[in-house]
């Protein structure tokens, strides 16, 4: 493995966020409780600082370093400066629930930095130890953040639970690749994928590496049967904690699936297609029927990604680069709207309540109109009613199957998201038809208005004019 | 032909944007907020005359065309344009919208500004549902009427208005979604997404058949008709007068316009084929629901049953033209089918608005929309009396009357495909007459029954207006159908010749 400058610069941002997570962290010791705005400030400047870093390092074409184990490419950098966005806007949202709740530690960003370091790595990962090794990392940060309220039961409950699911979701994957390693000899992907085109799945140890391989990806995304931390998590873990869970490791989830699956074993492509296909359904009737039934918004809304990762999965089991790209533009926006979402919940919680009782909904048109109107516009884009971007998203990944003449695939898909539309506008029946138990307008920063109408104004602007993101999900692919 | 002002975009974005204002500014000055949506209201409808004016009735090409590159990497198109089939229903719509705005003023006192710029912004989504070429253009505009519907009727409904809400959206969502997949697979069959380039594209029988059902799902549930009708009663019944007259007068005419622009040129094999299956559910509809109105105890739902059974009429003339096309070489017996069933459109679209204004009338006095508790009506109220008994006779289709034209060329046109489609079809002559004509005696004649009913003050100024415009437009109609007609006719013989031809 060759250090050198040029070998170097194509992974500035990662050693950037590795340098500013060390340095929030050191600088933290030495702030008082009163000064912590400063980690805070410090965090937000170094991200938007890696929003630049990683655009002025970006290149047309791709490049492999580290011996092949490392990439990046137009899908790496549209996805890392997604993180970063949605990251900063996570941190926008916590910060008064932080602070209202005593969690506003300088302890909160530095995880959060390496979480965004773990995601950094599983994007660009070019080789299983890689994204291996990237996964981690996302992962501890998370294990930790949902138990970041220690003495919350329910967060600690949570935590554990996560740490043991995703340790065991950890050891399939590994397995899965080490007998994959055992098969082709190989780690890093092109190895891998050259030796698949020549065997196919004659070998036995094969075709159970790859088995594993999935089930270990179904956990990390939250995929049916894969599924069952996800609402103990959403519902366990501090709002704030849950909203960067819902929404940033989802974009990285994604790029995970596309290097394991397509940069690593196209060649087993109709293998991994059936499994998709199951994992896809699967995903989309029984979350989007379980959430239905939930009273609490929180885990609604964990049983509503279960659904959209389904969605997600379609695009990718659909083995076109517009599939791919549709996939893409779909976590993206998910990720987007699911942040919107938790930042009405963050706002609706205040000292000593957690707004996530669905009751808690009623009426908020008249206690706030403009919030309220916000928080239509994320439920009717999850739920892909045009002119909101949610539809366009839904429309890409149909097309994507479609076009393979998975047509029956599209058709369970839309006929599961009629029942997805039935909770969504539940939560808007609540908001709009309802009458309020609590008649107080909400209170919110100006920081915080300020991102949540953007990011609801998003998704209608993004309705009207998608071309340009789906254009750019397409150009990154096809890179 | 390419306009020099994009009228058709004007019509659209022009009530949108007056909505959003009205949004922005709140309900902090009420009157100001209802003044402002009367003006673009009217405005609009100045705008959508010009359609009129300019429009080339020679011609079956589309006009108005306004044509921009939207989503270029899925070949969505900012494409609209009119032809005779669609502009009469673009200039309903801005027609009845000013009635609409006007029927609002002084009733609804719970956020005004809002009530009015959820109307408007329906206004604009409905005319670009009429005015969209590209199919997607035209799914994103049919998916985003919902929401101002679900939020009129959930907001300002009556007290079951949840369930009512809730029901109407879902039925429809559920019946769009599969339309959805029909669109996006004859995406890839043709690869482009223009609706003209649906119509030229051959496809298979089973193909056919599967896309004709997922339309049928869109559409039927849409107009609506038996048996996925049951959202329209309690959709109805419980929306604000407004939200009933949009979707009596306008609404339902989408699932038929849809049957003309892509059910049947489309799948012209398959209709052809499934024509039993649409024909039996509009006479149904026309025979069984004109029964069950006349059961009903509340007018509204009166009235919403009795516009299925309309509306049943208009399917039926659609598609018995593929019956008269086989029986003979009279095509003129077709044409009159289709004319016959946009006429119906038309004249229904002004007459169930009368309709239900009219016991919108009632409502805002009385609090009842209960037969029950009304009669002698007439005697409080004989200017609205006048009106009631009028509109009730041209609803159950009384000569000289826009109601009269419509059945009679539907009634006359399905005699060349069948004597019983005739017979049946006619039937609703009577029971129309009979469950409307019931409703205004129970309500309108008898002895004054009781002191609410005494108390009652006729029409004000406001009220006289638009029910005096609406009686003229059904009138009009009624005894000078020509021009309506004519501006279609060139349309709806391309649109026959069109489908005639097998794409097998």
């Amino acid at each position: 493995m060759q250090f050198e400058a040029p070998n170097l610069i194509p992974v500035a941002p990662e050693m950037f966020i590795l340098g500013l997570a060390c340095l929030v962290l050191v600088v933290d010791l030495f702030l008082d409780d009163g000064q912590r705005i400063f980690t805070y400030a410090l965090t937000q400047l170094g991200l938007l600082f890696a929003i630049f870093l990683t655009l002025s390092v970006g290149q047309s074409e791709a490049q492999v370093i580290f011996d092949g184990s490392y990439i990046r490419d137009g899908m790496s950098d549209v996805l890392k400066v997604s993180v970063y966005i949605v990251t900063m806007a996570a941190f926008v949202y916590a910060k008064e629930y932080l602070k209202e709740h005593g969690l506003f530690k300088g302890e909160y960003y530095v995880l959060g930095l390496f979480a965004v370091l773990g995601m950094m790595v599983m994007i660009s990962s070019q080789s299983f130890l890689t994204a291996y090794l990237g996964l981690e990392l996302l992962s501890l940060s998370l294990y930790a953040l949902v138990a970041f309220d220690r003495d919350s039961k329910t967060g600690s409950e949570a935590a554990m639970k996560y740490f043991v699911l995703g340790a065991i979701a950890s050891g399939m994957l590994l397995y899965g690749i080490s007998m994959i390693y055992g098969a082709t000899g190989a780690i890093n992907f092109e190895t891998v994928s050259t030796a698949l085109a020549g065997t196919g799945m004659e070998n036995t140890v094969l075709v159970f590496g790859l088995v594993f391989v999935v089930i270990g990806l179904a956990f990390k995304l939250g995929a049916v049967p894969f599924h069952m931390w996800m609402p103990d998590v959403y519902h366990g873990a501090p709002t704030p904690v849950a909203q960067f869970i819902g929404s940033a490791p989802k974009i990285a989830a994604f790029a995970l699936a596309m290097r394991l699956l397509v940069d690593g074993m196209m060649p087993l492509h109709s293998d991994w297609q059936q499994m998709l296909i199951i994992l896809a359904i699967l995903s989309m009737a029984l979350g989007n029927v379980i959430a239905v039934a939930q009273t609490n918004i929180k885990r609604m809304l964990a049983y509503s990604t279960i659904s959209h990762v389904g969605f997600i999965m379609m695009g990718i089991l659909a083995g076109t680069s517009e599939g791919y790209s549709a996939s893409m533009f779909y976590a993206i926006i998910y990720a987007f709207t699911s942040l919107g979402a938790f930042g009405i919940i963050i706002l609706l919680s205040k000292k000593g309540f957690e707004a996530e009782h669905l009751d808690d909904y009623k009426g908020l048109h008249e206690r706030s109109p403009w919030f309220a109107a916000m928080m239509m516009l994320f439920m009717f884009s999850m739920a892909g009613v045009p002119p909101t971007v949610g539809f366009w998203a839904k429309l890409f990944v149909l097309d994507a199957v479609v076009s393979v003449d998975l047509t029956w695939v599209a058709l369970v898909g839309v006929f599961f998201s009629i029942i997805g539309a039935f909770y969504y506008i539940r939560i808007i029946k609540l908001m709009y038809f309802d009458k309020p138990i609590n008649t107080q307008p909400l209170v919110a920063n100006m920081d915080t208005r300020l991102t949540l109408s953007i990011n609801g104004i998003m998704m209608i602007a993004l309705g009207f004019f998608p071309a340009t993101l789906i254009a750019v999900c397409v150009k990154a692919i096809g890179s | 032909m390419t306009a020099d002002w994009p009228i058709l975009s004007l019509t659209t974005w022009l009530p949108i944007i007056g909505g959003v204002l009205l949004l922005a500014i709140g309900d902090k000055a009420p009157n100001a907020s209802r003044w402002m949506a009367l003006a673009t209201a009217i405005l609009t409808f100045v705008i959508s005359i010009s359609l009129y004016c300019g429009f080339d009735s020679t011609t079956a090409q589309m006009q108005f065309v306004e044509r921009a590159p939207w989503i270029p990497v899925f070949n969505v198109e900012y494409y609209l344009g009119v032809d005779g089939i669609s502009m009469p229903l673009i200039i309903l719509t801005t027609f009845i919208t000013v009635f609409v705005v006007i029927a609002g003023w002084e009733v609804i006192q719970y956020k005004p500004g809002m009530y009015m710029a959820a109307f408007l912004i329906m206004e604009g989504v409905m005319v670009g549902v009429f005015s969209a070429l590209d199919a997607m253009l035209f799914y994103v505009f049919w998916e985003a009427m919902l929401i101002p519907m679900f939020l009129i009727i959930g907001i300002w409904g009556g007290p079951n208005r949840v369930y009512a809400t809730i029901k109407f959206f879902l039925y429809t969502f559920f019946g769009s979604v599969f339309m959805l997949i029909a669109l996006i697979y004859m995406y890839f069959q043709s690869g482009s997404m223009e609706i003209l380039a649906f119509h030229d594209l051959k496809l298979g029988l089973t193909e056919q058949i599967f896309i004709f059902i997922a339309f049928l799902l869109a559409f039927a549930v849409k107009v609506p008709m038996w048996p996925v009708h049951t959202w329209l009663p309690d959709a109805h019944v419980e929306a604000p007068t407004g939200g009933s007259v949009i979707l009596a007068a306008i609404m339902l005419k989408i699932g038929g316009y849809g049957f003309l622009r892509f059910s049947m040129p489309i799948t012209p094999d398959a209709s052809q084929h499934l024509d039993w299956l649409v024909i039996t559910m509009s006479l149904i509809a026309v025979v069984y629901i004109g029964f069950v109105a006349l059961v009903q105890q509340d007018m509204k739902k009166l009235i919403a049953y009795s516009s299925i059974a309309h509306m049943g009429f208009v399917t039926l003339g659609f598609f018995i033209v593929f019956r008269i096309a086989a029986n003979s070489d009279a095509s003129g017996g077709a044409i009159l089918g289709i004319e016959g069933g946009m006429v119906q459109m038309i004249s229904h679209g002004f007459i169930s608005a009368a309709m239900f204004l009219c016991v919108g009338v009632l409502y805002d006095r009385m609090h009842s929309r209960q037969i029950a508790d009304y009669g002698g009506v007439i005697h409080t109220m004989p200017v609205f009396g006048a009106f009631m008994v009028f509109f009730a006779m041209a609803n159950a289709g009384l000569p000289g009357t826009s109601g009269f034209v419509g059945e009679f060329m539907v009634i006359l046109a399905s005699f060349r495909a069948d004597f019983w489609f005739a017979f049946l079809g006619a039937t609703t002559l009577i029971v129309g007459a009979a469950y409307t004509l019931w409703m205004v005696k129970r309500v309108m004649f008898g002895n004054v029954a009781n002191d609410n009913v005494r108390n009652l003050q006729d029409v004000n100024q406001r009220e006289f207006i638009i029910l005096g415009s609406l009686a003229v437009a059904v009138l009009v109609l009624g005894l000078w159908p020509a021009p309506l007609i004519e501006v279609m006719d060139a349309s709806i013989i391309n649109l026959f010749e069109h489908i005639k031809v097998s794409k097998l």
